[in-house]
C-alpha cells in the first residue's frame, strides 16, 4: 500500500464507523473492497492489519455502533471475510473473538439491521470469502451458521437466496475437498460433520413435498457439480441420485427447470459422466418431463461429446416431437422417412400443448431455436434428417402465413392454423432455422419449395419488418449455397428463377414506406451484389431492373440508417460496375453525376453520422480493392481526407486514418489483397521517401497530426500508430534535420492543436518538416499515455480514498448551508 | 324479441328488431354489387363500349341482344345500373318506429325505405354520418344522372329468361326487386327525416326503450348502438375498428353486460393486414410513377382516402414524389375534404388536439395549399386544363361502373406503364375489371379494411361477455376460399346465432321484469316489516297507472262520502272495491314447539312424520292431519270447524302477520 493511502485510511475508517457521517455510495464501497482484495491477494492480510490497525478498529466498532448504515455494515462483514481468508489473519482476528462478534449472534444477525437485504448479503459474502481454509469449518459450526444459511435459501431477496445456495455449495466443497483425481474418497458415513450436515439438509429438501425446497437443493447441487469435479462428487451423487430419481417419478415433475440444469451439470462433469446410472436417469427424465422442459434437456444431451447412441436418438426424437406434430397436423401421414421415431405418449402431450396459443408459440420457438443451435455442431445426430426437417420448417412457415392446408379431420391442424397465422415470433424462429439449414441443402424439389416459401414471405405485404429481414438473410444463405456450374455463368435451378423473381420484389421493397424494410432491402442488395456480381445473368437482370436506380435515390432518404445502407449499397454496386447509369431526360430523378462526387457530397453534407461513416467505409474499401474511382489514388485520398478532416463524428475521423493507412501501405508497396475485378493494379513498391512525399501531397501528415490531439482517444491512438508507421518507414535511421522555418511553423500549429484550437496548418507540409516534427515528438510516450484508459487517474486507490473522505466531509458544509 | 333480417350482406346490414313495443330498424345498407352486372357508364363516348355485340342464346335467338351485350367473354346488362334493395316483404316497413344508422356506408338504402314504404318514423344518426352520407348519395346520384341512358332493361329479369343466361346473371338473386337509383329530391326528403344525435346521448323511444350511440372507431361519426330497457340490454355492433386511424376510438366498455349482441360489419378481407396493405399501396404507387406511369385509385370520396392522403403526406418527399400531381376527382371532393376538417369533436385525440394549436386536423390541407393535391368536381372543366402526367388520380366509383373512374380506365387501360390500385374492399376487383378486358394496365389489389378482424372480435367478446351473440351466417364458418382457416370465424360460447336474408330470428331471451314507480305519498304510507335480515316487506294497496310505457303506483282514491246525487254515485262506480284484506303471513313453524303447544292445549297421541316437503302432524285421537310444508299449511279434519279454527289459531301463533 502506498504511503499516501496508509495516511488516508485511518480517517476513512473513522468516518465509516461514525453513524453520523454520510456514507459513500455503494459503488465507492465496492471499489474499496476491490482494492482491499487486490492488496490481500498481493501480500499478507496480517501484515496489512498490523500496518493499518484502524481496520481492526473499524471491525471492532461496527457491531457496537448503533444506527450504522446497512451498507457500511455489509461492507465491514465482507471486509472481515476478505481478510480472514488467510489462515494467519483468521487466527489473529479470532484471538479477539472479532469474527464471532461480527458473524455471530452478537453481530447484526440478531439485530434490526438484519432486516436489510444488503446486510444479509454481506454476511453471506463475508462467510463465503472467509471459508477458504480448514479452520473456517469449525468456526462456522460454532456459529451455527449452517442453519442460518439454509434458511436464507428461501430469502425474499433473490440475491441473498442465490448467494446462500452458493455458500452451501462452497462449504460442501471445502469440507470434502481432496485430491483433484483419484478414488472417490471416504464413504459417505465418514464425511466430516459439516459435510454431513449440508448433505442432510439437501436430502431433506429433496424429499420435501414442496417444489421451492427441492429447487433450492437442486441449485446447490448444480453449483457443486458445475464447479467441482473432484472424486468425492461421485460419492455425493451416489448418495443423492435416488432422491433426484424419485422427483422424476412424480407427475408433474416438481422443479423441472432446475432439475434439467442439475442433470446437465452432472452430464458435463468429467467425474460423473461415466456413471451408467446417470444415463438411465437422463433417459427416464426425457420420458417424464413435459415437452417445454424435456427440450432443453434433449439439446443439452445432444451437445455432449460422449452421449450414448441410444440416448442421443431418444433426445433427438424428443427435440423433434413438436415438429413431428406439425407435420402430422398437415399431412396426417406417418412420420416422413428419415424422421426419428418418438414415443407416442409424448406426441399426445405435445399435441395438447400445441392446442394453446402461448404454449404452442413458446414450444415451437424453443424447438426451432434449439435445432438452429444444434445444426452446426459436429456432434449433432447423424444421419441428420435434413429433408424432413426442411419439410417441417416449411410446413411451420406455411401455417404462419395461412397457406398450409391442415390434414382433413385434424383438430390440431385447425388449431395450428388459428394459432400460428401471422405469428411473427414463430416466423422469425422458423426463418432463422431455415437459414441455418442451407449448408446441407436437400432434394431439389424441397429446395424449390424453400425458394417458393421464401418468395412468399418476401412478397407478402403482411410480413413484418423483422420477419422480412430474417427472410432476406435466409434467402441470401440459400442463394449462396446454390451450386454454380463451372464457368460461373448461372446458378443451378431453382436458384436461377428465384433470382429472377427476386428483383421485382426487391424493387417494391425498396419503395416501402417503412424505413426498416428499405434498410434491410438495401443490406440484402449489397450482399447479393457482392456475391453474384460476377454472374452474367444476374448482372444483366439487375441492370435491366430499376433496383440500382432506386438504391441511388435512397441516398436522399429521410431516414439516416437507410441513407447509410444506401451509401454502402451504391458503393458496392459501383465497385462491381453495377451502379445506375446516368439518367436520361425521361428520368429526372436519376443520377446526374458520378458515384464519387455523390458520396463525397454525403460525407461533406449529411447531417447524420451513419451515412458519413458508411461513405468512409466505402472509400476505404475502394482504395484497398483498387476500384476505378480510386484509380488516381492521390487525388482520391486527398479529396476524401479534406472532407473527413473537419467531421464532428469521431468514427469518421478514425476511418479517415484507416484510409490514410491503406494509402500509405499501398504507397509503400504493401497493398492489401486486390479484388478480382480490380480496375487498377497496385503501384510498384516505392522507396519510403517517395511514399512520404505522396503522403504529404494528399495531406495525410497534417490530417494525422491534427488527429493526434483529437479529444476522442481512439482517433488519437490511430493517429499515433499511423505516424509511428510513417516515421519508422520513412526515416528509420535519419538523424534529426535542422529546424527550418517550416518546422517551426508546423510546431506552432501543433501547439495550437494541442491547445484545442482549430487553426489552419501553415500551407502544404514539406516532407522534411514532417520528418523533423515526427522525430521531435515522443510518439512512443504518447502511445503509452493513450493506451491508458481514460479514467486511469480517477481509478487509483488514492483518488478513491480522497473522494470518499470528501463525501464524508461534506456533512458539515451541508449543515452550514441548511442554516 | 325478434330480429327480422332484411339484408344478407354482412357489411351492409339491414335488420329490424322488435323489442318491447318498439320496432327498430338497424341500418339500411344498399348492396351495390348488383351493378357489376351492368355495362360501365362512360363519361365520354366510348366507341368500344357502344359497339359491343348483342348477346344471343345458343340457339341463335337474339331477342335479348338489345338488353345484354357481350364483352370479353362476359355478358353485361346494357341499362341504367340497378341496386339490390333490402327485403321489403318480410315485415310491413310502415310499422318501423325508428331507424338507427351506424355509419355512412350503411345508410345508402335510406331513400328507398323512407320514401316508398309508408315509413313515418324518425331516423337517428350522428352529424358526420349524415353529412358524409349525403355526399356519398349525391355523388352516386350525380354519377348516374349525368350519363342518361335511354333504355331500362327488364326482359332479362323474367324468371324464365334469367334461367337461360350465363353466370353470374343466372345466379343473381331477387333481380325483380332491383331498383334504379333514387333522385336527389328523394335523398333530400329522406335526409330531412334524420334527427342528429351525439355519442352517449340517451334517446327515449316511447318510454319503452332507450337507445344510445357509441363511438365505433371505424369512420367519422360511426356508431354502435345500445338499445336497452330497465332490465334488458341489446348491443348493436356494426362496422367497428380498433386501429388508430382518424376517428374517435371505439367505446368498448359500454357494450358490457349485454343480453344480446348483434355483430355485423367485420372486415371483408380478414387475411389482409391494413398496415401491410398501406405499405403495398405506396410501394406500387411509387414504382409506377417512377417509371413514368399513372396511378388510378378507385375510391369513395370519404373514409380511407383521408388516411391514404395522410400517409402520402408523410411519404411523398422521402419517395421523391414531390413533383407528381395528385388529383382527387369527385362531385363532392371539395365538400369531403373540407367537412373532414370541421368535425374535430368526432376525431381521435391527436387530431382533436391539433385544433387547439390551431392547425387543421388532417394534413391534406397542406397538400392542397402546396398544390400537391388538387381536387375537381369532374374531369370536365378545370381539370382538363391542369391535367399533367404522370399523376395519381383518386376517383369513384370503386365498382368501375360509373363515375369519372370509367374514363380513366378507358384512357389508361391500354398501357402497361399505368397501374390501377384497388383499396376499397366492397367489390371483387376481378369482376370490376371484367368489362375492361383485355387490359394492359397493371392491377394491384390492396384492400384496406380497418374493421374488426376475427382475433379482435374474439378479444372483444371475451371483454364484454354478452349472453348471446347474433351474427350473419357468413361469420359462423370459414370463408369458402379458405375452408381450413378455422380462425376466420366467430368462436364464442354459447355459439353465435346466425341469420341470413329474409329470416326471422326469435332471440333466445325472455323478459322477466318491469319497472314500476311508486308515488312519494304512497311510499310514505308504507310500513315495511323486516322478515329476514335485509329483507323487508310491506303491503301496498294502490292504483296502477300506465301511460307511455311507464307504470306508476298511485295512492288509491279515498272512499267518497256515502249517499249523494246520482251523478256522484256514478263516479264512485269507477273506484276499485277496496276490501279489507286478510293479513299476510310469514315465517316458519318449528315442529317440536308446535307439538308441545298442541299438548299444552290438550291434544294427545300426537305423531310427527317427516315427508319430502316438510312434516305431517297426526292427531290420531281427533282424526286430524296437519300438513306443514315450506309454503303452505293444511289442516285436514272431518267437518269439525271448531277444531279447525282452534288448530288454525295455534298455527297462526307461530307466524308473523302484517
Amino acid at each position: 500500500m502506498d504511503p499516501e493511502c496508509s495516511r488516508l485510511l485511518p480517517a476513512l475508517c473513522a468516518a465509516l464507523a461514525d453513524p453520523g457521517q454520510p456514507v459513500a455510495d455503494d459503488t465507492c464501497l465496492e471499489k474499496l473492497l476491490d482494492w482491499f482484495k487486490s492488496v490481500t491477494e498481493a501480500g499478507s492480510s496480517l501484515q496489512l492489519l498490523r500496518d493499518s490497525p484502524c481496520l481492526v478498529e473499524l471491525l471492532l466498532q461496527v457491531p457496537q455502533a448503533p444506527g450504522l448504515s446497512p451498507r457500511v455494515l455489509a461492507f465491514a462483514l465482507r471486509l472481515a471475510g476478505l481478510l480472514a481468508a488467510q489462515e494467519a489473519c483468521f487466527q489473529f482476528l479470532q484471538q479477539g473473538e472479532l469474527l464471532s462478534g461480527l458473524f455471530g449472534e452478537a453481530g447484526p444477525l440478531g439485530g434490526a439491521a438484519w432486516m436489510a437485504p444488503t446486510v444479509r448479503s454481506g454476511w453471506i459474502q463475508g462467510l463465503r470469502s472467509l471459508a477458504q481454509h480448514p479452520r473456517a469449518l469449525p468456526f462456522l459450526a460454532e456459529l451455527g451458521a449452517l442453519d442460518t444459511v439454509v434458511a436464507l435459501q428461501g430469502d425474499s431477496s433473490l440475491f441473498v437466496a442465490s448467494a446462500a445456495g452458493q455458500l452451501l455449495a462452497h462449504i460442501l466443497g471445502l469440507a470434502l475437498g481432496g485430491p483433484a483425481e483419484g478414488p472417490p474418497g471416504p464413504p459417505a458415513c465418514d464425511w466430516p460433520a459439516s459435510a454431513q450436515a449440508v448433505v442432510g439438509h439437501l436430502e431433506e429438501a429433496l424429499s420435501a413435498a414442496t417444489a421451492p425446497r427441492a429447487t433450492q437443493a437442486l441449485h446447490v447441487l448444480t453449483t457443486t457439480f458445475g464447479h467441482c469435479h473432484r472424486p468425492w462428487t461421485q460419492g455425493l451423487w451416489a448418495r443423492l441420485s435416488p432422491l433426484v430419481a424419485r422427483l422424476l417419478e412424480k407427475d408433474p415433475v416438481p422443479a423441472a427447470h432446475p432439475l434439467v440444469d442439475l442433470l446437465l451439470s452432472v452430464a458435463r462433469s468429467p467425474a460423473l459422466s461415466s456413471d451408467r446410472g446417470w444415463w438411465e436417469m437422463a433417459a427416464r427424465a426425457l420420458g417424464s418431463l413435459r415437452p417445454a422442459h424435456a427440450g432443453p434437456l434433449a439439446l443439452g444431451l445432444l451437445t455432449l461429446q460422449d452421449c450414448p447412441q441410444a440416448l442421443s436418438a431418444q433426445a433427438f426424437a424428443v427435440l423433434l416431437q413438436p415438429l413431428a406434430c406439425v407435420l402430422k397436423a398437415a399431412a396426417q401421414a406417418p412420420a416422413p422417412p428419415g424422421w426419428p421415431a418418438g414415443p407416442e405418449g409424448d406426441a399426445a402431450a405435445v399435441a395438447t400443448l400445441l392446442s394453446s396459443r402461448s404454449a404452442c408459440v413458446g414450444l415451437l420457438c424453443q424447438t426451432l431455436a434449439h435445432l438452429e443451435l444444434l445444426q452446426p455442431l459436429p456432434q449433432r445426430p447423424a444421419p441428420w434428417p435434413q429433408a424432413p426437417l426442411l419439410g417441417a420448417v416449411l410446413t411451420v412457415l406455411r401455417f404462419c402465413n395461412g397457406s398450409a392446408v391442415p390434414a382433413p379431420g385434424s383438430d390440431l391442424g385447425g388449431h395450428l392454423c388459428a394459432v400460428l397465422a401471422g405469428c411473427a415470433r414463430v416466423q422469425r424462429a422458423a426463418l432463422g432455422l431455415l437459414g441455418a439449414l442451407y449448408e446441407d441443402a436437400g432434394p431439389p424439389e424441397l429446395v424449390t419449395q424453400v425458394f417458393a416459401v421464401l418468395l412468399d414471405y418476401l412478397r407478402s405485404p403482411d410480413s413484418s419488418p423483422t420477419v422480412l429481414k430474417k427472410a432476406f438473410q435466409a434467402a441470401l444463405q440459400w442463394l449462396l449455397s446454390a451450386p454454380t456450374p463451372p464457368g460461373g455463368c448461372a446458378p443451378d435451378p431453382p436458384a436461377q428463377p428465384f433470382l429472377g423473381e427476386l428483383l421485382p420484389v426487391l424493387q417494391r421493397r425498396l419503395c416501402s414506406p417503412c424505413w426498416e424494410v428499405r434498410d434491410s432491402s438495401l443490406e440484402f442488395l449489397t450482399q447479393l451484389a457482392g456475391h453474384w456480381a460476377g454472374q452474367a445473368g444476374f448482372r444483366h437482370a439487375l441492370l435491366a431492373s430499376e433496383v440500382p436506380e432506386l438504391a441511388w435515390q435512397l441516398l436522399q432518404d429521410p431516414e439516416s440508417y437507410v441513407r447509410a445502407s444506401a451509401v454502402t449499397a451504391v458503393g458496392q454496386l459501383a465497385s462491381r460496375g453495377l451502379h445506375a447509369t446516368p439518367a436520361g431526360p425521361e428520368c429526372p430523378g436519376g443520377p446526374q453525376k458520378g458515384v464519387l462526387p455523390e458520396l463525397l457530397g454525403v460525407l461533406a453534407a449529411d447531417p447524420e453520422g451513419f451515412p458519413r461513416r458508411a461513405a468512409m467505409q466505402v472509400f476505404a474499401r475502394w482504395l484497398r480493392d483498387g476500384h476505378a474511382e480510386a484509380a488516381d489514388a492521390e487525388r482520391f485520398v486527398a479529396r476524401v481526407l479534406q472532407a473527413a478532416g473537419r467531421d464532428l463524428d469521431w468514427e469518421v475521423r478514425a476511418q479517415g486514418l484507416e484510409l490514410g493507412r491503406a494509402f500509405l501501405e499501398r504507397a509503400l508497396g504493401r497493398p492489401g489483397p486486390p479484388c478480382p475485378d480490380a480496375a487498377a493494379a497496385p503501384e510498384p513498391a516505392a522507396p519510403a521517401a517517395q511514399a512520404l512525399r505522396a503522403a504529404c501531397r494528399v495531406g495525410l501528415p497534417e490530417f494525422a497530426l491534427r488527429a493526434l490531439f483529437d479529444c476522442d482517444r481512439p482517433v488519437a491512438r490511430a493517429a499515433c500508430a499511423l505516424l509511428l508507421l510513417l516515421r519508422d518507414q520513412a526515416a528509420p535511421g535519419l538523424s534529426l534535420p535542422e529546424a527550418g522555418p517550416a518546422v517551426a511553423a508546423l510546431e506552432a500549429a501543433l501547439q495550437r492543436w494541442r491547445a484545442g484550437e482549430q487553426a489552419q496548418p501553415p500551407g502544404p507540409l514539406e516532407p522534411e518538416a514532417v520528418l523533423a516534427v515526427l522525430r521531435s515528438l515522443d510518439l512512443e510516450g504518447l502511445r503509452g499515455a493513450l493506451a491508458e484508459s481514460s479514467d486511469h487517474v480517477e481509478r487509483n486507490p488514492q483518488s478513491l480514498l480522497q473522494d470518499m473522505l470528501a463525501t464524508a466531509g461534506l456533512r458539515g458544509d451541508n449543515e452550514a448551508d441548511c442554516y | 324479441m325478434k330480429l327480422y333480417c332484411l339484408s344478407g350482406h354482412p357489411t351492409l346490414p339491414c335488420n329490424v328488431l322488435k323489442f318491447k313495443s318498439t320496432t327498430i330498424m338497424l341500418d339500411c345498407g344498399l348492396d351495390m354489387t348488383s351493378t357489376l352486372n351492368f355495362l360501365p357508364l362512360p363519361l365520354v363516348q366510348s366507341p368500344r363500349l357502344s359497339n359491343l355485340p348483342g348477346w344471343s342464346l345458343k340457339d341463335g335467338n337474339v331477342f335479348l341482344d338489345k338488353e345484354l351485350k357481350e364483352c370479353s367473354g362476359h355478358v353485361f346488362v346494357d341499362s341504367v345500373p340497378e341496386f339490390c334493395l333490402p327485403e321489403t316483404e318480410l315485415i310491413d316497413l310502415s310499422t318501423v318506429d325508428v331507424i338507427l344508422i351506424s355509419n355512412y356506408h350503411c345508410m345508402m338504402a335510406l331513400p328507398y325505405i323512407t320514401e316508398h314504404t309508408g315509413f313515418t318514423g324518425t331516423v337517428y344518426a350522428t352529424e358526420p354520418t349524415v353529412q358524409i352520407g349525403r355526399l356519398l348519395m349525391e355523388e352516386l346520384v350525380n354519377f348516374i344522372e349525368r350519363v342518361p341512358k335511354a333504355q331500362s332493361a327488364s326482359v332479362w329479369k323474367n324468371k324464365d329468361v334469367q334461367r337461360l343466361l350465363p353466370s353470374p346473371l343466372k345466379d343473381a338473386v331477387e333481380v325483380s326487386t332491383w331498383r334504379r337509383c333514387y333522385s336527389l329530391q328523394e335523398v333530400n326528403s329522406a335526409l330531412s327525416k334524420i334527427q342528429l344525435v351525439g355519442y352517449s346521448q340517451k334517446i327515449e323511444l316511447f318510454g319503452a326503450v332507450q337507445v344510445t350511440p357509441l363511438s365505433s372507431g371505424y369512420a367519422l361519426g360511426s356508431s354502435n348502438w345500445i338499445i336497452q330497457s330497465h332490465y334488458e340490454k341489446v348491443s348493436y355492433v356494426s362496422g367497428s375498428s380498433l386501429l388508430t386511424t382518424h376517428p374517435q376510438p371505439m367505446d368498448q366498455a359500454s357494450l358490457k353486460n349485454s343480453d344480446v349482441l348483434v355483430l355485423t360489419g367485420l372486415t371483408q378481407i380478414p387475411t389482409a393486414n391494413p398496415d401491410g396493405m398501406v405499405g403495398e399501396f405506396f410501394s406500387s404507387l411509387a414504382l409506377t410513377v417512377r417509371n413514368g406511369g399513372n396511378v388510378l385509385v378507385p375510391c369513395y370520396p370519404s373514409g380511407v382516402i383521408y388516411d391514404l392522403l395522410e400517409c402520402l403526406y408523410q411519404y411523398i418527399d422521402s419517395a421523391g414524389l414531390s413533383s407528381i400531381p395528385f388529383y382527387f376527382i369527385s362531385p363532392v371532393a371539395n365538400s369531403s375534404l373540407e367537412f373532414s376538417q370541421i368535425f374535430a369533436e368526432w376525431l381521435c385525440h391527436n387530431k382533436q388536439a391539433k385544433v387547439y394549436l390551431p392547425e387543421p386536423p388532417f394534413p391534406h390541407a397542406e397538400l392542397i395549399q402546396t398544390n400537391k393535391l388538387k381536387h375537381y368536381p369532374s374531369i370536365h372543366g378545370d381539370f382538363s386544363n391542369d391535367f399533367r402526367q404522370p399523376c395519381v388520380v383518386f376517383t369513384g366509383h370503386p365498382s368501375l361502373r360509373f363515375g369519372d373512374v370509367v374514363h380513366f380506365m378507358e384512357l389508361w387501360g391500354k398501357s402497361s406503364l399505368n397501374t390501377v390500385i384497388f383499396t376499397e374492399p366492397d367489390f371483387s376487383y376481378l369482376e370490376a375489371l371484367a368489362p375492361y378486358q383485355p387490359l394492359a394496365m397493371k392491377c394491384i389489389y390492396c384492400p384496406i379494411d380497418t374493421r374488426l378482424n376475427f382475433i379482435q372480435v374474439s378479444k372483444l367478446l371475451k371483454e364484454v361477455q354478452p349472453l348471446h351473440v347474433v351474427c350473419p351466417e357468413q361469420y359462423t364458418q370459414p370463408p369458402p376460399a379458405q375452408a381450413h382457416r378455422m380462425d376466420l370465424m366467430i368462436d364464442c360460447q354459447p355459439p353465435p346465432m346466425s341469420y341470413r336474408r329474409a329470416e326471422v330470428l326469435a332471440l333466445p331471451f325472455k323478459r322477466r321484469y318491469e319497472k314500476i314507480e311508486i308515488m312519494p305519498e304512497l311510499a310514505d304510507s308504507l310500513v315495511p316489516m323486516e322478515i329476514k335480515p335485509g329483507i323487508s316487506l310491506a303491503t301496498v294497496s294502490a292504483v296502477l297507472h300506465t301511460k307511455d310505457n311507464k307504470h306508476v303506483l298511485q295512492p288509491p282514491p279515498r272512499p267518497a262520502p256515502p249517499a249523494g246525487g246520482k251523478k256522484r254515485k256514478r263516479v264512485n262506480d269507477d273506484i276499485p272495491d277496496c276490501k279489507v284484506l286478510k293479513p299476510l303471513l310469514s315465517g316458519s313453524i318449528p315442529v317440536e314447539q308446535f307439538v308441545q303447544t298442541l299438548e299444552k292445549h290438550g291434544f294427545s297421541d300426537i305423531k310427527v312424520e317427516d315427508t319430502s316437503k316438510g312434516h305431517i302432524v297426526l292427531l290420531q285421537e281427533a282424526e286430524t292431519l296437519i300438513q306443514i310444508e315450506e309454503d303452505s299449511t293444511h289442516i285436514i279434519c272431518d267437518n269439525d270447524e271448531m277444531l279447525r279454527v282452534r288448530l288454525r289459531d295455534l298455527v297462526l301463533k307461530f307466524l308473523q302477520k302484517f
